[in-house]
């Protein structure tokens, strides 16, 4: 938004009911939280989608890059050992 | 709805035959396409395109009932058309929005909207000058979208895909409800059935031109089906509807304006359809190319809507700039 005259974006996050995180459901432009946060109740939560809403300037969030996927998330991939499947418990222990 | 984006659409891409047969590869195996992933041009100018007609289809969809609210004949069927028109704004804001991702501002969409440079769905030149018309528009026009953008809930691109799940979900009501008017007018007085009749006729063919040329005609279509932002042809979705829509006439007791509909078994594979009348493609043209009768009207409509809200932004951004301030200087007195 380098626009000094553009209205701002917001992220918003429903939470559907307690028991449950608040999950992204999509955006919208307001000049300030209190309105984004009427129009994100007005846009997203016409029919009983949510419990508690959250708004985040959009411009504040810092995202990685997918173009680096493969160095930030192929590790976690290859390292079998961090799962429980990798290691031999003999049958007659039972469940663990 | 989104067909009629296409039309022109240029979907050339300048990125070598590696990146494209990668890029391809990805969308073969059906991998959702995210906002700041790699991707051809050619891929981003097409979805552009087509969210934003199908966004400001959403907008200036909200013009013919709008012109219904206040003379709706019940309290139930105003709360109804309210609730309608409320989610047609609703369903443009979510398809503004995925546009945006793709690095659109909505300033520049609102700009060429009302610059005649982009296009929205032709249907909605059409006036509605009766009652039966809000019957026919939520029967047809909706159906018709909703046939168009099931498909699209699967497309590629995930933040289009995600906004259509929300839209489909909220327009199964607009259909019903367009269903109950013309229930309640053909099942009521001769007029009434008239009118149910009258709107029916004027609502049928351009329902029907919705899904756009024929497949023959409609040359962006080969590369929006390889990517996956499209999963049916514009023929396809049109003989689907067609099969769907026909008996719910026939319940209404209403007549299909096509001397040439014919029920063929043999269509669909052996599973039967319906053949039908030629299309008069002569005044899908004219009205795409702004010679409707409600062109002028609508884009004057929306340049009013613009032009006086101005001083609502300016106020409303003059204020959060007073209070985030206001707000500085009192955290630096504080310190």
């Amino acid at each position: 938004m380098s626009d000094q005259n553009e209205i701002p974006l917001w992220e918003v996050f429903i939470r559907p009911r307690n028991g449950l995180s608040h999950r992204h459901c999509g955006s919208l432009h307001a000049v300030d939280a209190t309105m984004a946060l009427n129009a994100a109740r007005d846009v997203y939560t016409r029919r009983g989608e949510g419990q508690s809403i959250w708004i985040v300037p959009s411009a504040d969030i810092t995202a990685s890059d997918p173009q680096e996927k493969d160095a930030n998330f192929e590790p976690s991939e290859s390292k079998i050992y961090r799962h429980p499947t990798f290691y031999e418990v003999p049958e007659e222990v039972g469940h663990m | 709805m989104y067909s009629q984006g296409l039309i022109g659409a240029d979907s050339s891409s300048e990125e070598t035959p590696e990146f494209l047969a990668e890029f391809q590869k990805r969308i073969d195996r059906e991998e959702k396409i995210e906002p700041n992933d790699p991707m051809p041009s050619g891929y981003r100018k097409t979805l552009v395109r087509q969210i934003g007609q199908h966004a400001h289809s959403e907008i200036v969809g909200m013009l013919p009932e709008g012109n219904w609210i206040t003379r709706a004949p019940t309290l139930r069927r105003k709360i109804a058309l309210l609730a309608k028109v409320q989610d047609e704004g609703g369903h443009g804001l979510y398809l503004y929005s995925a546009a945006e991702t793709l690095g659109v501002s909505r300033k520049q969409m609102t700009e060429e909207l009302l610059s005649g440079k982009a296009k929205y769905s032709s249907i909605f030149n059409y006036p509605t000058p009766t009652w039966a018309d809000m019957g026919a528009i939520g029967w047809l026009v909706d159906g018709a979208a909703i046939m168009n953008q099931i498909p699209l809930c699967r497309c590629s691109y995930g933040p289009y895909a995600r906004a259509m799940v929300r839209v489909c979900k909220e327009e199964s009501f607009h259909q019903r409800q367009g269903y109950e008017i013309m229930i309640s007018l053909a099942h009521g007085s001769p007029e009434q059935k008239e009118m149910a009749q009258d709107a029916l006729n004027r609502w049928w063919w351009p329902s029907i031109m919705m899904f756009g040329p024929h497949d023959s005609d409609s040359t962006n279509s080969d590369q929006s089906m390889a990517w996956k932002i499209k999963r049916f042809s514009n023929d396809e979705l049109r003989q689907k509807f067609i099969d769907a829509t026909i008996p719910q006439a026939e319940y209404l007791g209403l007549t299909v304006p096509d001397p040439d509909l014919k029920w063929n078994p043999e269509k669909n594979d052996g599973k039967g359809g319906y053949d039908f009348g030629a299309i008069d493609w002569d005044e899908f043209w004219t009205v795409v190319k702004g010679g409707g009768k409600m062109n002028v009207d609508r884009i004057t409509a929306r340049q009013k809507a613009w032009d006086d809200g101005e001083w609502v932004r300016d106020a409303a951004l003059a204020h959060a700039k007073k209070q985030t301030a206001k707000k500085a200087s009192a955290t630096l007195a504080a310190e």
